[in-house]
């Protein structure tokens, strides 16, 4: 799975983007916006939680059937005149793609958003054999045109304010195509314009459209991508030749099932009733749209995480990020910090689960990235429980460097605790040292990471339990 | 009804005065509460931290200590939470059932009062300006809900000040406050920011781990606000 190379674990690259007050800013601005107006329109539906329980139980089905309802998917799509093929990694699925645009002799495609493919990496290997893969969504657009990483799911630009979108517009869309107008100024309307006037020109140009997909209806063979601007839906209908990655947790069996998930996403999401455009489609059919659909389905650690008893209900995300709008810890480093396109509370029990631990630090880092406050499970529309998950992965941390020759001071702390806690007649014998303990501890390095901003509280004269036993009235 | 104190190893350890406010606080409602000594910890520190085997001696002496108590009684939510919803995790880890016993009768204190014994208004006094902070764990893990603030209402001569973002946390989170201290700390100073603005003497909550964190912070700006666990209040006369 592609991840941002060079991201420090987490403490590290959340103390850079911290001491950023123009990023701090921006976010806390857009995740409260965005949260707000979830709120609002959750509020509105009477049987939400019914709803989300619902949604997760379509996917939990699912997920227990998984086989058999790819399978049927497969089936249908190939009934419907598309090709499907199976990924196990990404190096599989990007080799799919550009042997699709190779064999139509192409040195470009347009994309509708995706998260998938940016998991995969497919921009830059697509690059590697000579062929440009521009983005469509605006905001995807911005972080492209940036040379910059995406750090949100719904909003990849969230870091950024409408003067830096100015400066990045006038700067760099020349060298993508259509320019920028010499007179543009910051204004959200004139910046929209300007990328649809450089967007148009691609749409147009473009013989080969590649796509994520939200969802795939097993029993139709239909796929379905749920968007806000209509670029998406460009990338989907002018092409000749439409190319569509899709993660296997994505098929659900029925549009019954569908229903129930599309009530959830958009409030969940945008927080909006209904998103603006909801394209969908089964196959090829003829005089109407691409008339070569070719469907990547991929796994990429997707079947590591269905394996793992706990984390497995993480499949059941549907990219909403309502998550990391409601996450306090997100809304104060923002999505780079985590490394991978998944950042925030999802993010960071998706890395682990679907590439593994005890190998790679930063993806170890991930599960500590919460404070446990709860908020995630709360509004997630699946019910995930995420904190449970966090907690069950730092165990596989934890677990995963047992019998290190050279164990950490945290993990010779803990077995230390773990005697001390053993008896209450140790502990109260322990407890008599307290006052020497923390003045001692205040020169221990962790401790320092908590006095450099916090004072200790001052040692009590007894310990509760001697005043229950001594002096108790 | 037997009913047992777990106090929590900060409050034995650090903050001893919330234990005893606990005990005088139900006393004075009659309840005649008893500290078994064989106590130590509930296991949560090692279990978010993700050491499980170094969690079950903590709470296997937690279930011995409390083995004939009818209901525990926990002044803090986090405490709480790890009782009725991590105990099971590490029984799990052990193979051994019994150790997830005490789920089904372990109360936080501001439940217990109120579902448990039925009052809101426990014949406190206080008369100052405090603000409340509705911890997460009692609030997300254990749904306490208005039961705290509830207890506080009744409280003579408290006035009560709306806290900004009261549901948002305050950073502390476990282990998380020393292993991401800069992220910690940013949410701390953003709940303090909250408190100062209501003018607030006392800063209340039902946590001491939270207050810990809170009130060195207000420690280290000398911000003048204090802190105090819902049990000192609930026990002031």
């Amino acid at each position: 799975m592609s991840t941002f190379l060079g991201t420090p674990p987490f403490p590290q690259a959340a103390r850079t983007a911290l001491a950023d007050p123009q990023l701090r800013q921006n976010l806390a601005h857009a995740t409260h916006t965005i949260r707000d107006k979830r709120a609002r329109v959750v509020a509105e539906v009477e049987d939400w939680e019914a709803l989300r329980q619902a949604g997760a139980a379509i996917k939990d089905h699912t997920l227990a059937h998984l086989p058999d309802y790819l399978e049927q998917l497969e089936a249908a799509l190939t009934a419907a005149g598309a090709v499907v093929h199976w990924a196990r990694d990404a190096a599989e699925a990007n080799a799919v793609v550009a042997a699709v645009a190779k064999a139509h002799d192409v040195d470009e495609v347009v994309k509708v958003k995706s998260m998938v493919t940016q998991e995969i990496g497919l921009n830059e290997a697509l690059a590697a054999e000579g062929i440009a893969a521009w983005e469509t969504d605006l905001a995807e657009l911005i972080v492209q045109l940036g040379d910059d990483l995406p750090s949100h799911i719904l909003v990849p630009a969230i870091h950024r304010n409408r003067a830096e979108i100015r400066r990045i517009f006038a700067d760099r869309m020349a060298a993508a195509g259509r320019p920028a107008p010499d007179d543009l100024t910051d204004e959200p309307a004139e910046l929209a314009a300007a990328a649809r006037l450089h967007l148009r020109e691609k749409f147009l140009r473009a013989k080969v459209g590649v796509s994520g997909a939200n969802f795939a209806v097993a029993e139709s063979g239909t796929l379905v991508v749920v968007e806000s601007e209509g670029n998406g839906r460009m990338c989907l209908t002018l092409p000749e030749v439409l190319v569509s990655v899709v993660g296997i947790e994505k098929v659900v069996p029925s549009f019954a099932d569908l229903d129930v998930l599309l009530r959830l996403l958009p409030r969940s999401s945008t927080g909006e009733r209904m998103n603006p455009y909801t394209s969908m489609w089964s196959g090829v059919r003829s005089g109407d749209g691409p008339q070569e659909v070719h469907v990547v389905l991929l796994d990429n650690g997707r079947t590591n995480a269905l394996a793992d008893d706990v984390g497995r209900t993480a499949l059941r995300c549907i990219r909403c990020s309502a998550c990391l709008n409601a996450c306090p810890v997100y809304e104060r480093v923002g999505g780079h910090a985590y490394g991978s396109v998944y950042p925030g509370p999802i993010g960071a029990i998706l890395n682990p689960l679907m590439r593994g631990v005890g190998t790679d630090p930063q993806v170890d880092s991930l599960p500590y990235a919460s404070s446990l406050c709860g908020r995630c499970e709360e509004v997630c529309p699946v019910a995930i429980p995420i904190p449970e998950i966090l907690v069950d992965l730092r165990a596989q941390v934890v677990d995963a460097h047992r019998g290190s020759v050279t164990p950490k001071p945290e993990a010779i702390a803990m077995k230390g605790a773990a005697k001390a806690f053993g008896s209450g007649r140790r502990l109260g014998l322990s407890e008599r040292l307290t006052g020497l303990a923390l003045g001692l501890a205040r020169r221990l390095p962790l401790v320092s990471a908590w006095t450099g901003t916090r004072d200790l509280p001052p040692a009590p004269r007894q310990s509760f339990r001697e005043w229950w036993r001594d002096d108790r009235p | 009804m037997r009913v047992g104190l777990l106090v929590t190893c900060l409050n034995d350890a650090l903050f001893p005065d919330a234990g005893k406010a606990v005990v005088t606080l139900l006393r004075r409602l009659g309840v005649d509460v008893d500290f078994p000594p064989g106590q130590t910890c509930c296991g949560q520190p090692m279990v978010n931290t993700g050491y499980l085997d170094e969690a079950v001696p903590a709470v296997r002496a937690t279930v011995e200590a409390f083995a004939g108590y009818d209901a525990v009684v926990v002044p803090s939510g986090s405490c709480a939470g790890s009782v009725r919803h991590q105990h099971g995790i590490v029984a799990r880890r052990a193979g051994d059932p019994g150790l997830a016993v005490l789920a089904d009768r372990t109360y936080e204190l501001s439940e217990f009062l109120v579902d448990v014994l039925g009052v809101t208004d426990v014949g406190a006094s206080f008369p100052h300006r405090v603000t409340y902070h509705p911890t997460c764990h009692s609030l997300r893990m254990l749904g306490v809900g208005d039961r705290p603030r509830r207890l506080l209402e009744q409280v003579r001569g408290l006035t009560l000040l709306d806290l900004p973002a009261a549901e948002e946390c305050c950073g502390f989170g476990g282990t998380f406050a020393v292993k991401n201290a800069d992220t910690s700390v940013s949410m701390g100073s953003d709940k303090v920011r909250h408190v100062l603005g209501t003018g607030a003497e006392y800063l209340v909550a039902g946590d001491s781990s939270c207050l810990m964190h809170l009130g060195g912070l207000l420690r280290r700006q000398r911000a003048g606000v204090r802190t105090a666990h819902l049990a000192e209040i609930l026990a002031a006369t």
